[in-house]
């Protein structure tokens, strides 16, 4: 089945997010779509599944001019589109998700989930997809969450799959399952979209790429002949340093100091053991590990969004070991939150409400009772501008804004305030080129500006750059210390200690 | 810009609504009213009314509500407590909970007014009255504290609670009214003795005609109007319940206490319904009964709906709910259609308000077709 998008024209008020679009997307290709944060590229593929109306243009299936009243229309006309955030119930088995809204029923309205079952089972092997049809999706990591999506949509009969970033939240391995994926999906005559902002990934993966900015195609062809600098000069207009410039930093007393850090979960299971590790002025600490390591559970004991640990911890002289997330963001933290709807923001507040939601009771923002909301609107003007969110309006809705632009305003808020140790998890998910280059080089200057950076990140290439110093989590400790101020490439012993390899390679320095 | 889109934006800013919105708030209201009502004429056609009678009762229900002076002050009289209680459960919405605990509230409150006001008649009437008022809202805000430290410390569901609370506070209301220090002196059945002269809240219009029943609570009520408008927009405080009702996960990050805010915003509902008996019993009833409540705290949760938790949107809601009312009893004087229509015509205009799906589907020209995603 092949796709033809022609003139396509979308406004958001005053913001035009798709400016006459022409696109084909064909059978047994994968078509890579890329672009900077707010180039229209969700925007565009909303169209394709129905959810938005384009103001202009047609679309033609076929050569045949179709029209979506709304996604039930898209889905039957053999489109299938798997969003970055997962629309999956938590509380239902897989075989119940993926038959949600198309319920084979026996008699009357006895739900048939038995076929349901075996159906799962028949697409799962098709496309070597190996998902268990009676497990709760709450306790599947999101890389088999991602498969149930396209279970889902496979057993909808889609012929053409729309990915919206669905490497964003996987990790390596799981990266590397999703392609074969792909790939199989191809060879059955499917025809893919793949949106990413990983220039790696639409090289390997992509057979065509097409390049949008300001909701305009601005480079189109075939990404294996395509450079990463050039690709990244066609997204966002300028050329693009891959490279993190970072000259060595004057080291000082420990900014934070965990000590016999323990954590136990309701059910008395140790996920956090005996951890201990001071990250110091002038440093950047990463952490490596395969998500589900602890990581997640760390993150929050240190940002005292959990309070049931023991052990004890230390912002510079100050003991905060009891102290809430309020506490210890007045005594200088930052928190970048791995999960930003979740924890970040707020989707239905206004960008300048999300952007005072952890500072709003500051002097320069609020008297006694009240909040001075002109002060709030131009402080938070002031942070999109500096740190490039893409909006019309600080008082349009969270909503508006384009994924990476949450991100941006979320990093914008906890960086803008010149904290002494910032906690930064994931701190570019979702982000474009352009602006992981700008974020990484405020992480830097805040380091440079001798403060203490604590990353968090599946990418290990992310953590390589920039970090001064990588310990390594597995299985709820700290396994393993790799001091990286000397430039010696250390990729396979991080590896290792990151499957967990027995032997302890502590390398105090 | 031509003058309707300015209308909009203006009356869109003072409602402080977000892009879009002003269909929700504004449109939609109205188009649900109207459908209810033509879903009422509908019943009543086949209740076997012809439509003159319909007519007659549709005339009947406009003039009663909004047609005389007294009309007018019967509507205010009957909006004054639905508004009121009608504030606190916006704000509780607001803050992500779902109080339906007013009835309760209102019982406590006006019955600890009243044993108040007449226990100390003889203070001089504006401290007596002040006093009094004072008394309702702490008590009703005492009351819906009880379920705000429950939900807030054992996390056991406030709905639950709330019900629970309101059926005790009929068993409460019932064994006090028979206390030989409230029942009135000489009666056997349960009634309060009555609220002395000088603790009544001063009538607005008796110069008029000494039955025009609007009293000075109608201030009150615009008080907590603007009050609340304050706090939800102005203060801090709003700021943390929004949140909180929003994403509690974002409030947990931000650093509000979560459990603060539930408890605070518990305790202001339950105070503002509390005020709202205390109002209704110097105001208007003058004494308690079994019963004085009169599902004025489960209207105001209509009210509030209706008005989608917004002071203003509640403000124009209680309006209509108190025209209703007035209205209603008119219909059943011109023109003898049962009351209980009323009751019907207020729940279909609930139904729609509460699933605007229904309305969008039904009027669709109405609203634009914008979705959002990430
Ligand atoms: N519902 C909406 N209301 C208003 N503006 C919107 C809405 N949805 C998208 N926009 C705007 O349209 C533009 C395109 O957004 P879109 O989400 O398509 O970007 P994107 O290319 O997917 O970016 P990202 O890589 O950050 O996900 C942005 O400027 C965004 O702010
Ligand atoms: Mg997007």
């Amino acid at each position: 089945m092949d796709i033809e998008l022609k003139g396509i024209t979308k406004r958001f008020g005053s913001v035009i997010a798709n400016d006459q679009i022409n696109l084909q997307i064909k059978a047994g290709e994968v078509l890579g779509l890329l672009g900077e944060n707010g180039a229209g590229k969700s925007t565009l593929m909303n169209i394709l599944s129905g959810l938005y109306a384009p103001d202009e243009g047609k679309l033609l299936i076929d050569g045949i001019e179709v029209n979506f009243r709304g996604p039930g229309d898209s889905i039957s006309a053999g489109i299938g589109m798997v969003h970055q955030h997962f629309m999956l119930v938590p509380i239902f088995s897989v075989a119940e998700n993926v038959i949600l809204g198309v319920e084979p029923v026996k008699t009357a309205d006895y739900l048939d989930l038995s076929k349901a079952r075996t159906l799962v089972n028949k697409i799962s092997s098709e496309y070597g997809l190996s998902v268990p049809p009676d497990a709760i999706i709450e306790d599947l990591p999101v890389g088999i969450q991602q498969k149930v999506e396209i279970i889902k949509v496979l057993f909808r009969e889609a012929n053409v799959i729309i990915f919206d970033e669905p490497t964003a939240v996987l990790t390596p391995s799981e990266v590397e399952d999703f392609f074969s994926i792909v790939r199989a999906l191809k060879a059955s005559g499917k025809a893919i979209v793949f949106i990413t902002h990983k220039l790696h990934e639409i090289k390997e993966i992509a057979d065509r790429v097409t390049v949008l900015r300001h909701g305009r195609i601005t480079g189109e062809g075939n990404p294996k002949r395509l450079t990463k600098e050039k690709l990244a000069e066609m997204m966002v207009g300028r050329q693009v340093a891959f490279t993190v410039n970072k000259i060595k930093s004057k080291i000082g007393q420990p900014v934070l100091k965990l000590k016999n850090i323990e954590l136990h979960t309701k059910d008395n299971e140790r996920v956090l053991k005996n951890i201990n590790f001071s990250i110091k002025a002038g440093e950047i600490v990463g952490i490596a590990g395969i998500q589900g390591n602890g990581q997640t559970e760390l993150i929050e004991v240190i940002t005292g969004l959990r309070k049931n640990y023991t052990g004890e911890m230390f912002l510079g002289e100050l003991d905060i070991t009891r102290a809430n997330a309020r506490q210890r963001h007045v005594a200088g933290m930052a928190h970048i939150p791995e999960d930003r709807h979740k924890f970040g923001m707020v989707e239905n507040f206004s960008i300048t409400e999300n952007i005072i939601i952890n500072n709003y009771y500051e002097k320069r923002l609020s008297d006694f009772i009240t909040i001075n909301w002109i002060k709030a609107r131009s402080a938070a003007a002031l942070l999109c501008e500096e740190f490039d969110v893409r909006t019309p309006s600080v008082d349009l809705n969270g909503k508006s804004l384009s994924g990476g632009n949450q991100q941006k305003m979320v990093v914008a808020r906890e960086l803008g305030r010149k904290p002494k140790i910032v906690i930064a998890a994931q701190p570019t998910r979702g982000v474009d080129v352009g602006s992981i280059e700008y974020i990484h080089s405020r992480l830097v200057q805040s380091r440079d500006d001798g403060n203490g950076v604590l990353l968090i990140s599946s990418e290990l290439d992310e953590i390589i750059s920039l970090s001064d110093r990588i310990l390594v989590m597995y299985d709820g400790s700290i396994v393993a210390e790799f001091d990286n101020t000397d430039a010696k490439p250390k990729r396979n012993q991080i590896g290792l200690a990151m499957a967990g390899s027995t032997e302890e390679i502590y390398n105090e320095h | 810009m031509n003058t309707k889109s300015n209308f909009r934006k203006t009356t869109a800013d003072l409602l402080m609504l977000r892009q879009g919105a002003y269909r929700d708030a504004i449109v939609l209201p109205i188009i649900a009213i109207a459908t209810a009502l033509l879903i009422g004429a509908l019943i009543m056609t086949a209740t076997g009314v012809d439509i003159y009678t319909i007519g007659r009762s549709f005339a009947a229900l406009g003039h009663g509500a909004f047609g005389s002076i007294n009309a007018i002050s019967e509507t205010f009289t009957a909006a004054i407590p639905l508004i009121l209680a009608g504030l606190g459960i916006g704000l509780g919405f607001r803050a992500g909970l779902f109080n339906i605990g007013a009835e309760g509230q209102i019982i406590i409150g006006g019955l600890l007014a009243v044993i108040f006001s007449f226990t100390f008649s003889d203070l001089p009437t504006i401290v007596l009255v002040t006093f009094t008022l004072i008394v309702g809202s702490l008590a009703g805000a005492a009351y819906a504290g009880i379920a705000g430290v429950l939900r807030a410390v054992t996390g056991a569901h406030e709905v639950i609670l709330t019900i629970m609370l309101n059926l005790i506070s009929y068993r409460i209301l019932d064994y006090a009214l028979r206390q030989p220090f409230i029942q009135k002196d000489g009666r056997s059945d349960p009634i309060s003795k009555s609220v002395p002269g000088n603790g009544q809240l001063p009538k607005l219009l008796d110069w008029i005609d000494p039955n025009l029943r609007l009293h000075v609570g109608i201030f009150i009520m615009v008080g907590a109007v603007i009050l609340l408008w304050w706090l939800i927009k102005k203060s801090k405080m709003g700021f943390a319940i929004r949140t909180n009702g929003e994403n509690s996960h974002a409030a947990l990050y931000a650093g509000m206490n979560p459990k603060m805010v539930i408890i605070g915003s518990m305790a202001l509902a339950g105070g503002l319904a509390g005020l709202a008996g205390a109002v209704q019993i110097s105001g208007v009833l003058e004494r308690a009964s079994p019963g004085f409540s009169a599902g004025i705290g489960f209207d105001a949760i209509a009210v509030a709906l209706l008005g989608r938790s917004h002071p203003i949107g509640i403000l124009f809601a209680g309006i209509l709910f108190g025209g209703l009312e007035a209205g209603g009893r008119q219909m059943q004087i011109d023109a003898g259609v049962s009351i209980d229509l009323i009751s019907i015509i207020q729940a279909l205009v609930v139904v729609f308000i509460a699933a605007p799906l229904i309305i969008r589907t039904i009027t669709p020209w109405a609203f634009s077709k914008n979705k959002r995603t990430s």
